[in-house]
């Protein structure tokens, strides 16, 4: 399965050769134009195959990241510990005793952690900070690493791709490491399967967990009429104590997001998502406002501004190794932005 | 212009959900510009045409004002919510909103371990009368700003959201006003300041102008025990020096001084230290643009009673009227 490729690939911000490669090869017999930019990104274009009723057909792009958060070696010492620092928002409680893999060679290893026979009795409720983690490839000294890894090197999770649920009526849970944005990456792909009455710019955009990078250049260049964000989003839906937002929740489907920490949604997008849904009877959320940021908070701000919106799937344990989410949501968030984008046209963004 | 004032202040139009601002201020320009259009943020831009000899040049006050966003419907139908826009905790204690379509909300807080410390935003909720999730009108997305009527004092003002209606008043004055100009003129009421200077940003890309100002509210130091600064209300216009977000381009600081002294207008020179405004965004936008900013100072910026000396109004529509009159040489 794709997506489960696309999950165990490595790609930290600034390294994503290995997914874009899958990707190259996953897209290039869909696409009219392929090309990668100078930051990274990779951008399919295929035209439009309908005919538009008005004039030009209408420039559209959907993106999806390819970076996953992960890590970077910042020193190694003589004992053959590798110091580390995040790229990308984690934080530092859910990186204790993971598994990672380590530059070029992917060389494993695994974040250490004091055992707990060894801890202070207030140990244990003490903040954790990256300064005082390491990573243990199994090295005797510095001396073994001599060529194999250097500063600057980015490290990953390592986890496998699992489905959790087979059941076909269920959820169909499934598991793995940077669904955030892998699963985006793998609905964009099954979106150029389609064809369209506009032409579509598909970016597969680099460096979005560590400022929205790749998205900003990419749309500069393309300048679209219109842009949708195809994310995984923040789901907060486990029990808790006191009645306060999930921000989204598995099983609910496709979350619409109305706007975050970096964009207010075009609201005509918003609508035209919502009539969708709501025509094409697929079950949607709205995602709580101001949390999170995507790509969508550069692309809308470009050149002389594009109307954009962002559809998620919504994913438990972002930004951290297990990632968890429902392949029914994803199979109807897919649906959903298929159908809207079947339906765009001109007069959607007229006032 | 109190009652345009009243107008405006009294209309809804938190950041990024300006419809209803739009549609009055775009209801005002018919008869005082040649054109006017709605860019992909919802920028309203007015064009007037110049005699032709001048400068392009972009006016920007912000139409939109800070407010609250629904986060979260609770089984009892209270809500709970994030500022849009800069909102202290601190005035929103008691507080009374409205949301788009008119239905009111009142602000409640949880009950406080500790008095010694300010509430954060988590312990604020909505309470809009419902009794339950499913009986609440108000759903996770909609947003909601303060409610105040316009109130006068002598020659003061009171209103919530002066930040920056007053901006967009003396806009629409600056537009009334001007006649024979040299120059093409683009008054822009932008969007999405208060969130990001976002509408400022795309707004000035799509037009490049040749010189850019900003009209915006800024503080004063002159209440009881307030941070130093040198701008007072009812000593005219200030002129922007320097805020926390931009340096005025000197040039366009001195033409408004010179203007300002030679037409004999009431002005103040302006440092701010916490807080910016549009130019900030116009000012770096392509390959850079002269910016300056023309302030009207206001007291108790970002609360619900927000107060501006109407001379300061008037002498700010006069300034830029005097300034765009004539040549401008930078």
């Amino acid at each position: 399965m794709l997506l489960g490729e696309l999950s165990e690939a490595f790609g930290v911000s600034g390294q994503e050769q290995e997914v874009r490669d899958l990707l190259y090869h996953a897209v290039k017999d869909l696409a009219d134009e392929i090309s990668v930019d100078t930051i990274g990104n990779l951008i399919a274009c295929r035209k439009a195959r309908q005919s538009a009723p008005h004039g030009e057909p209408l420039r559209v792009m959907v993106a999806a990241h390819m970076d996953e958060v992960g890590f970077m070696v910042t020193g190694i010492d003589n004992g053959g510990m590798l110091r580390f620092a995040p790229v990308g928002g984690i934080d530092a409680r859910v990186v204790l005793d993971k598994q990672v893999v380590v530059g070029r060679e992917r060389m494993p290893g695994v974040i250490g952690s004091k055992p707990i026979h060894l801890q202070d009795r207030d140990e244990p409720g003490a903040p954790v900070k990256f300064e005082n983690l390491a990573i243990d490839v199994g090295a005797g000294s510095k001396d073994d690493l001599e060529g194999r890894v250097s500063v600057g090197d980015v490290v990953a999770f390592k986890m496998r791709f699992c489905v959790l649920d087979t059941n076909p009526s269920g959820l169909r849970a499934v598991m793995g490491k940077a669904l955030d944005d892998r699963a985006g990456c793998a609905l964009l792909v099954e979106l150029l399967k389609t064809d369209y009455a506009f032409d579509l710019y598909a970016v597969f955009t680099v460096q979005e967990e560590v400022g929205l990078r790749g998205a900003r250049v990419a749309a500069f260049a393309i300048k679209p009429d219109v842009a949708f964000v195809l994310e995984t989003t923040i789901c907060d839906d486990l029990p808790k104590k006191v009645d306060t937002t999930n921000v989204t929740r598995v099983g609910d489907g496709p979350a619409i997001t109305i706007r975050d920490r970096t964009v207010v949604a075009d609201q005509r997008l918003v609508r035209l998502l919502v009539d969708t849904a709501e025509q094409e009877g697929i079950a949607y959320q709205f995602k709580s406002p101001e949390t999170g940021g995507t790509d969508a908070g550069a692309i809308h701000l470009v050149q002389d501004g594009v109307p954009s919106a962002v559809v998620s799937t919504p994913c438990r344990n972002l930004h951290s190794m297990a990632n968890l989410m429902s392949l029914a949501d994803y199979d109807e968030t897919l649906r959903l932005i298929r159908a809207t984008l079947l339906r765009l046209g001109p007069e959607d963004l007229r006032r | 212009m109190k009652e345009l004032l009243r107008k405006l202040t009294e209309t809804y139009g938190p950041s990024g959900s300006e419809e209803q601002i739009r549609a009055v201020i775009s209801a005002e320009l018919d008869g005082l510009v040649d054109s006017y259009s709605v860019d992909a943020l919802g920028n309203l831009i007015a064009f007037k045409r110049g005699t032709g000899s001048g400068k392009k040049v972009m006016l920007a006050a912000h139409m939109d004002e800070i407010g609250i966003i629904v986060t979260h419907v609770d089984k009892k139908g209270f809500l709970r919510f994030l500022p849009v826009g800069g909102i202290d905790p601190l005035t929103l204690l008691g507080g009374r909103v409205a949301f788009a379509n008119g239905l009111s909300g009142v602000i409640g807080v949880e009950k406080l371990e500790s008095r010694k410390e300010a509430p954060g935003i988590d312990k604020f909720y909505l309470d809009v009368g419902a009794t339950s999730k499913e009986d609440c009108p108000v759903r996770v997305g909609d947003t909601a700003v303060f409610t105040r009527p316009l109130a006068e004092v002598g020659s003061r003002l009171i209103a919530k959201a002066m930040d920056d209606r007053a901006g967009c008043v003396v806009l629409l004055e600056v537009l009334r006003q001007l006649n024979d100009s040299p120059h093409d003129v683009y008054a822009v009421f932008t969007v999405q300041e208060e969130i990001g200077l976002r509408g400022a940003q795309t707004s000035a890309f799509g037009i490049a102008p040749e010189l850019a100002l900003a009209v915006d509210v800024t503080t004063t130091g002159d209440t009881p025990e307030a941070r130093v600064m040198a701008v007072s209300l009812g000593e005219g216009p200030a002129i922007k020096v320097k805020d926390s977000g931009m340096l005025a381009h000197a040039g366009v600081k001195d033409l408004l001084i010179r203007t300002a002294e030679r037409e004999g207008i009431p002005y103040q020179l302006e440092v701010l230290g916490g807080g910016t405004t549009d130019a900030m965004a116009m000012q770096v936008t392509r390959s850079g643009i002269p910016t300056g900013v023309v302030s009207i100072p206001c007291r108790y910026v970002h609360t619900n009673s927000e107060v501006v000396e109407r001379t300061d109004v008037e002498n700010a529509v006069r300034l830029l009227v005097a300034v765009l009159g004539g040549p401008i040489a930078l």
